[in-house]
């Protein structure tokens, strides 16, 4: 399968050429492929940034590529980027984000936070509906709440409900639902107590975990209350279709508080997990929005489709972990740091990811409203001086060429993961004479190996930040989170994560955090290499979508406009109109 | 012929069985289990999912109250797609699988024995070189160069097909039925003209040549039917695995049939759904060699004079 997609992806470009040099020459030009980009209209918006009602197609049907089927459309058991790009545009939590990614109101039009910062009341909008027309209450919410905790509900993003006042006994098992910290002052003021004062508490509002659900329909229909027909939702779409591994198909909500700005009409998502395939499929018209693009292809991406490639800074790390557990990294600080700084990230990034992925030394993303990650000094050297360091620091590690390090570095299959690891272990090889032997293993094996800290040496590790907050990167590190695969336990550091918690002055809290970065890159627990972009194919045509670090994309926000072409062409606009047509599968 | 039969079904049982023992244990084995994520689970949390899913019993008393559910037919819950049943996703994928893969047989038969046949007429000829030669590249390109090559021509390139996705028109069908059919073609082509060329050599049907009959009639009379032979055992398997889907060919198309469940869900550690499709295999490879062996009957008089 893998060698499948390499050898996809390297014949696409070879007979994709000649190809596209056939179509697009300029005979051609009255008839436009697929993969002729339109030019939106000019000019499509007004002062207010609206777009202007002459410049919209005619049609408002999207169509969006999006990775895997989603496992549950049931948000309290939901998990997965693809599912909660689903779930966004169904349901709607009491904040919501805008198109930029900032944190506006939901389901609740306005809300009051204590000056203690532990008591949040939300005022819900006067004319919040299901989509059934029936009324939005703050009792809807309070039993959204308590099944998100509930342990029967298994929900396996419960976690992120945690700083709710009993939360987190409640899903051990240990209190009822009934004790949760949630109320309903009256019907549309729904009262949340917290344990801690959490700032990021509203980020963790548009997190599918908070989403209501109908009760009613869940009663009528147990687990099948998420299926088409069936579903009851909040959001600015409602389901119409859902056929497995085939295709989603939501529907705009009239009874959504703000279902006069909603544009398109309808969107499909269809689950693709070949970054090949869909990539072809958007060539075909077939997409409007692609959920990824082919690795290794961003030359030919750049040259051939640039109006249509988006990439932006994502909030997450690709970084290696040391097992600190065992040897050789156990107790050796200067054997880990001279691994750190003989990778050339620079390489890295241009060379062999090349989209454009940010080089990085330390773990939690630029680009926080309020946080900055504390920058090691090694940044800024160049690249000979940290090789320099290197090599004195592998000597004082005890290493040479003589007796040359010998280490694992282990990752899961994956063409990417594999390039990366082949150019960090030659990097190694060349500055410090280190020999590296590569282990590729396929995910849930190397996530047990990881968990279990036994086989480990150095290991690939990425995270994708749950909420917009620092502390979801510096908690992996806690003694005692499971996702701590390198073992780190500093009581130091988790005294630090505890007064985190506790704190409530912001800036206070801020250099806490800060503190706590420096000490784990003072500790070189990981290997930070890059930044995590964003990467996808957006038609030209589609407006009203921003880059953000979330990857948050709503469908509300979006429309589509005519092609310049279509003023101009008569029979071009016709054609574009039928490939649409056609594009969109029937729906029953 | 009836006394026959059920011995071949009664032996169909423990083949059956020892098939589900063998993967339920295995999928077991094999380490990670279907909650696992990057985004490890706290354990309380991974506990109440397990007591959802019952998997915190002894794996005996799994395995027992398993085989007491597949004796009603019911497969379970998918462990991954967790708003669906094994029966559900089955039913969705099945059909789909099936149109596909008996468009593909059609192709494969009407095509592979034609060529096969006209071959084995010019053997040893530019003709018989040529198609030979194209049929044994067909063989050993495999479907993942193939289907996109298919894609980047006819989808991208002329713009004639769909690139991929299922909504059940002809149209959408087209590439991914190829797809799958040619190299089936090809293999069917080279085992015909094998066993055509061989029996034209042998005796009978020189005596049908001698008694005066007609080339044409000799062919399709005589020739035809014993030249199919190994064509059919081919067949039986073939068919099997052509009929529960590719993984390539759904993956390279978006297509929703099962044969992606195979790999995705040995991958996902969804435990029932592997089950599901495994035990659809295999009761559709024990059904289809039994028809290969009924019509192995009819083809072949010697046979059914034996029975």
């Amino acid at each position: 399968m893998r060698h499948g997609r390499l050898l996809a992806a390297i014949l696409a470009p070879i007979v994709a050429l000649p190809l596209v040099a056939g179509c697009g020459a300029p005979e051609d030009a009255a008839t436009p492929k697929p993969f002729d980009l339109p030019e939106p209209i000019e000019p499509w918006h007004g002062q207010d940034g609206r777009p202007l009602p002459e410049a919209l197609a005619e049609r408002q049907v999207l169509q969006r590529g999006n990775g895997e089927e989603p496992q549950t459309l049931d948000p309290h058991r939901a998990e997965g980027v693809p599912t909660a790009n689903l779930l966004r545009d169904l349901f709607e939590g009491l904040a919501t984000t805008a198109a930029d990614g900032r944190i506006v109101p939901g389901a609740a039009g306005r809300w009051d936070v204590s000056r203690d910062g532990m008591t949040y009341t939300f005022y819900l909008r006067d004319d919040g509906r299901w989509s059934n027309g029936d009324p939005l209450t703050a009792a809807d919410f309070v039993f959204s709440f308590r099944r998100s905790v509930d342990p029967a509900t298994a929900a396996s993003y419960g976690r992120m409900l945690a700083p709710i006042q009993n939360a987190r006994s409640i899903l051990a098992g240990e209190l009822p639902v009934e004790a949760l910290g949630v109320e309903a002052l009256n019907d549309r003021t729904v009262q949340i107590r917290l344990d801690d004062p959490t700032p990021y508490f509203l980020g963790l509002l548009t997190h599918a975990s908070t989403y209501p659900v109908h009760r009613p329909s869940l009663e009528a229909h147990g687990d099948d209350f998420v299926r088409a027909g069936n579903l009851v939702s909040n959001g600015a779409y409602r389901l119409v279709d859902w056929v497995p591994r085939s295709r989603i198909v939501l529907e705009r909500n009239p009874d959504y508080h703000g279902a006069d700005e909603v544009i398109i009409e309808r969107v499909t998502f269809y689950p693709i997990e070949d970054e090949n395939t869909e990539f072809q499929r958007f060539r075909a018209g077939d997409l409007d929005w692609t959920d990824q693009v082919p690795a290794n292809q961003f030359r030919w991406l750049n040259q051939n489709l640039a109006p249509a490639l988006s990439v932006s800074p994502w909030f997450g790390t690709y970084f290696f972990g040391f097992n600190l557990t065992r040897p050789p990294f156990e107790d050796n600080l200067p054997l880990r740091r001279a691994l750190n700084l003989a990778v050339d990230r620079t390489i890295l990034t241009e060379k062999v990811t090349q989209f454009g992925e940010i080089p990085t030394f330390h773990l939690v993303p630029d680009g926080l409203p309020d946080y900055d990650p504390p920058v090691p000094d090694a940044a800024e050297w160049t690249q000979d001086e940290r090789e320099e360091r290197a090599r004195a620091l592998y000597d004082e590690a005890g290493f040479d060429d003589d007796n040359p390090l010998e280490v694992e570095l282990r990752y899961n299959s994956s063409e990417n993961h594999r390039k990366i690891a082949v150019a960090i272990a030659a990097m190694w090889k060349q500055v410090l004479g280190v020999r590296t032997r590569l282990v590729n293993e396929e995910f849930r094996v190397f996530l047990q190996n990881r968990q279990m800290r036994r086989r480990t040496e150095v290991f690939r590790a990425g995270w994708i930040g749950d909420y917009q907050d620092a502390f979801t990167f510096l908690e992996l590190f806690h003694s005692e989170h499971r996702r701590n695969d390198v073992g780190y336990a500093n009581p130091r550091y988790d005294r630090l994560l505890e007064q985190i918690a506790e704190e409530r002055i912001p800036a206070r809290r801020r250099n806490l955090m800060v503190e706590a970065e420096r000490m784990l890159l003072a500790d070189q627990v990981v290997l930070p290499v890059y930044t995590y972009v964003t990467k996808r194919l957006v038609n030209p045509l589609l407006k009203g979508w921003e880059e953000n670090v979330m990857d948050f994309h709503p469908t509300q926000h979006m429309y589509l406009l005519r092609a310049a072409s279509e003023t101009l062409d008569e029979g071009a606009s016709a054609d574009d109109a039928q490939s649409r047509e056609s594009a969109e599968p029937e729906v029953h | 012929m009836l006394n026959y039969s059920l011995k071949r079904l009664a032996s169909a049982v423990p083949t059956l069985l020892i098939l589900i023992t063998v993967a339920f244990f295995l999928i077991r084995i094999a380490p990670g289990g279907p909650f696992d994520s990057e985004k490890a689970l706290p354990p309380e949390i991974e506990a109440n999912l397990e007591a959802k899913y019952q998997l915190d019993d002894p794996l005996v008393v799994q395995y027992v109250r398993y085989l007491g559910d597949i004796l009603m037919f019911d497969f379970g819950p998918s462990f991954h797609y967790r708003d669906w049943t094994v029966n559900e996703l089955i039913a969705q994928g099945a059909p789909v699988s099936f149109t596909l893969g008996a468009i593909a047989l059609v192709l494969a038969m009407l095509f592979g024995t034609t060529i096969g046949v006209w071959a084995a007429l010019k053997q040893n000829t530019v003709a018989d070189y040529a198609t030979m030669s194209i049929a044994m590249i067909g063989i050993s390109v495999p479907n993942f160069v193939m289907a996109p090559l298919l894609v980047l021509a006819f989808a991208i390139g002329l713009g004639w097909l769909p690139a991929g996705g299922w909504d059940g028109s002809v149209s959408r069908m087209v590439l991914p039925s190829i797809a799958l059919a040619l190299p089936m073609i090809a293999y069917i082509a080279r085992i015909t003209r094998g066993s055509m060329i061989e029996v034209l050599h042998s005796d009978f049907i020189r005596t049908a040549r001698a008694k005066g009959l007609p080339e044409r009639e000799v062919l399709v009379r005589h020739a035809l039917k014993p030249a199919l032979l190994p064509v059919i055992s081919y067949l039986g398997p073939a068919a099997a695995a052509i009929l529960t889907g590719s993984v390539v060919i759904e993956r390279i198309f978006t297509i929703p049939g099962i044969g992606s469940h195979f790999v995705q869900g040995a991958l996902n550690r969804d435990y029932t759904l592997v089950m599901g499709v495994v035990i659809f295999y295999g009761v559709l490879i024990i059904v289809l060699n039994y028809l290969v062996d009924l019509v192995y009957a009819w083809l072949d008089p010697r046979i059914r004079y034996d029975n």
